[in-house]
């Protein structure tokens, strides 16, 4: 227990930056779950008196044009930043494992949906989520689902690659030779194997979902607006940043933290990962 | 190579018609009846018994199809609701601002995104390597729409060097100088690609760099930088040149955006705007000249590799 341990933290040893990652994250999740605690005012609240006033002792990120205190609003905003990543993520596994792991074992299958995962590769990624959008409406779950539709693409992309080199080892051949079923070849050979090649893009598909999350706010068919994610407070704010240039840092930055913390550790876990990285690793600096 | 382009056009085909089929399916899959999704509430019942004749609606789904696919290979995309104007003209209007802004981008993520991917290779592990590294990252971390605002507030707002928002087209009055509209907007649009692209000129230099060749021209005594130049840029160039497509849609997307933030007046903007007035016959068409050009650009690309990469050109 104790070894795996330290096999999953070398990496973030070895680079402090990706320890860095780590700890943003960390902080990341601890706002969400601890929003109430954390935020000293209600993020939805008005106050007229206090609109637009900058960062102080009283409110440490400032208001934004109704008075609402962004400190608290960004606070909030970590809670749906980690249900679209998770769902964003949740989706593009639930559909592109299967998907992947099929068109691997039963080429005649895969011919067919590998083509047509392709030809969705070909619609530009916030096109499509448009798409998506305006055939199933604007809110929280249809966003999630149409990211998730774009990114299913690129991880039945992996699941696929990655499934055919395993079918081919000779583990998977012997146990087919013993008499193993489909099944037992998927859920003891395969699926094992991809753990670590879907951790590493779970990592960065995380931290693209929240950029096409922020981008479909931002332009109004994301969250509901009444909801405090980073996107709606920058999209709402979009016409006080001359006179309020908070507004737009803040949220912004946590977009920017969340995004990088994740590719961060993502890299670090691909060089723990990946064999051919891995070896770079073992052998020093220079390839 | 003329054999080998009509291969790969055949090749392309299915894939053409599947994904016209997507895009024809589109405003199907919209709830609500396709005559009104297509003529907007305002329809008068002339229109709609003629456009119902004209899609074939009481024929199957794949006749349908086939007589959309009729149309718009004679260049009718059908009619936007908004203008009242044809949907290629409603495009094409736009077409002027997004080429624009995406060939000043395309300059851009090449002057710097493969430079800089080269320094950081070739100093790999150095603190300019982590410098630059760390900066790709970062900025493939950024949203565009953010970056955006944040050059609109300190260099249009704040110094007053470039203007913030709109495009006067290059036709009219001002002349080319009116390109400096878009010198924000594609800086913002060019950061992040150009930051996948750093790290990826980076990754397959680097890659380059432990084949043998590289060993060999070392050892025969060939001046470092000559190897670098010649050997390992021209190879990892396959890589970065193979990557183009995947820029060319990551663009797109990021140009609806961009063009929204800095209120251009071009495709991106207009799709954003079609889906808020639910003009449906203009956001399929621009899904149709997007898709059919990604296809095009991904066709130049495997020519460009087959051009570039003797080995490919002779199999």
């Amino acid at each position: 227990m104790r070894s795996t341990l330290v096999f999953w933290l070398k990496p973030f040893l070895a680079r402090r930056i990706s320890l860095f990652g780590l700890c943003v994250l960390a902080v990341i999740v601890l706002a969400a779950l601890f929003a109430p605690w954390i935020a000293p005012y209600d993020p939805l609240s008005y106050d007229p008196i206090a609109r637009l006033s900058p960062p102080g002792p009283e409110h440490l990120f400032g208001t934004d044009h109704y008075g609402r205190d962004t400190f608290s609003r960004v606070v909030y905003g970590a809670r749906l930043a980690l249900m679209i990543g998770l769902g964003v993520v949740g989706v593009a596994l639930t559909f592109g494992v299967p998907i992947g792991i099929v068109s691997a074992l039963f080429p005649r299958v895969g011919l067919v949906l590998m083509r047509g995962v392709d030809v969705l590769m070909a619609f530009p990624a916030l096109l499509l989520a448009l798409g998506l959008i305006v055939i199933l409406g604007r809110g929280i779950e249809n966003a999630i689902l149409a990211v998730g539709v774009v990114y299913l693409t690129t991880t039945v992309r992996i699941v696929y690659g990655v499934s055919l080199k395993l079918r081919e080892e000779v583990f998977v051949e012997a146990a087919v030779s013993l008499g193993a079923g489909a099944l037992r070849i998927i859920f003891r050979h395969i699926l094992p194997n991809l753990v670590s090649p879907l951790l590493v893009q779970a990592s960065f598909v995380f931290a693209f979902a929240q950029l096409q999350a922020a981008s479909l706010d931002f332009l109004g068919l994301g969250a509901p607006p009444e909801i405090p994610s980073w996107g709606n407070a920058l999209s709402e704010s979009r016409i006080y940043i001359t006179r309020a240039p908070w507004l737009l840092i803040f949220p912004g930055m946590m977009i920017v933290l969340t995004a990088f913390s994740l590719n961060l550790v993502g890299d670090a876990l691909r060089d723990r990962l990946d064999p051919r990285f891995r070896d770079t690793f073992a052998s020093g600096k220079k390839g | 190579m003329l054999t080998y382009l009509a291969k790969r056009l055949a090749a392309l085909l299915p894939t053409l018609l599947i994904a016209s089929f997507i895009v024809f399916i589109f405003i199907h899959l919209i709830p609500g009846d396709p005559i009104y999704v297509l003529l907007g509430d305002q329809a008068t019942p002339e229109q709609v018994e003629a456009l119902r004749r004209e899609m074939g609606l009481d024929q199957p789904i794949l006749v349908q199809y086939a007589l959309w696919l009729g149309r718009v290979v004679q260049g009718d995309f059908g009619t936007s609701i908004f203008f009242d104007a044809p949907v290629l003209s409603v495009i094409l209007d736009g077409a002027e601002t997004s080429v624009l802004l995406a060939s000043i981008t395309m300059v851009w993520i090449v002057v710097f995104g493969v430079p800089i991917g080269i320094i950081s290779a070739t100093r790999q592990g150095t603190w300019v390597d982590q410098f630059f590294s760390g900066g790709a990252m970062f900025f493939a971390s950024v949203p565009t729409f953010w970056l955006g605002l944040y050059l609109i507030l300190v260099f249009a707002a704040g110094l007053g060097w470039m203007p913030s928002s709109g495009y006067p087209s290059i036709f009219e009055e001002g002349g080319l100088a009116n390109l400096r509209y878009l010198v924000l907007p594609s800086l913002a649009l060019a950061a992040p690609n150009a930051a996948l692209i750093v790290r990826l000129t980076r990754a397959s230099m680097l890659d380059v760099a432990r084949e043998d060749y590289v060993r060999t021209a070392l050892a025969k005594g060939i001046s470092p930088n000559r190897v670098v130049l010649k050997h390992v840029f021209r190879n990892a160039l396959l890589a970065v040149v193979s990557a183009f497509g995947f820029t060319f849609v990551a663009l797109v997307s990021e140009a609806v955006v961009t063009e929204t933030v800095f209120s251009l007046p071009g495709i991106g903007r207009l799709v954003v705007q079609s889906i808020l007035r639910r003009d449906y016959p203009v956001i399929q068409g621009v899904m149709l000249v997007i898709v059919m050009l990604y296809l095009c650009i991904n066709l130049l690309v495997d020519l460009a590799y087959r051009w570039l990469d003797p080995r490919v050109r002779l199999t």
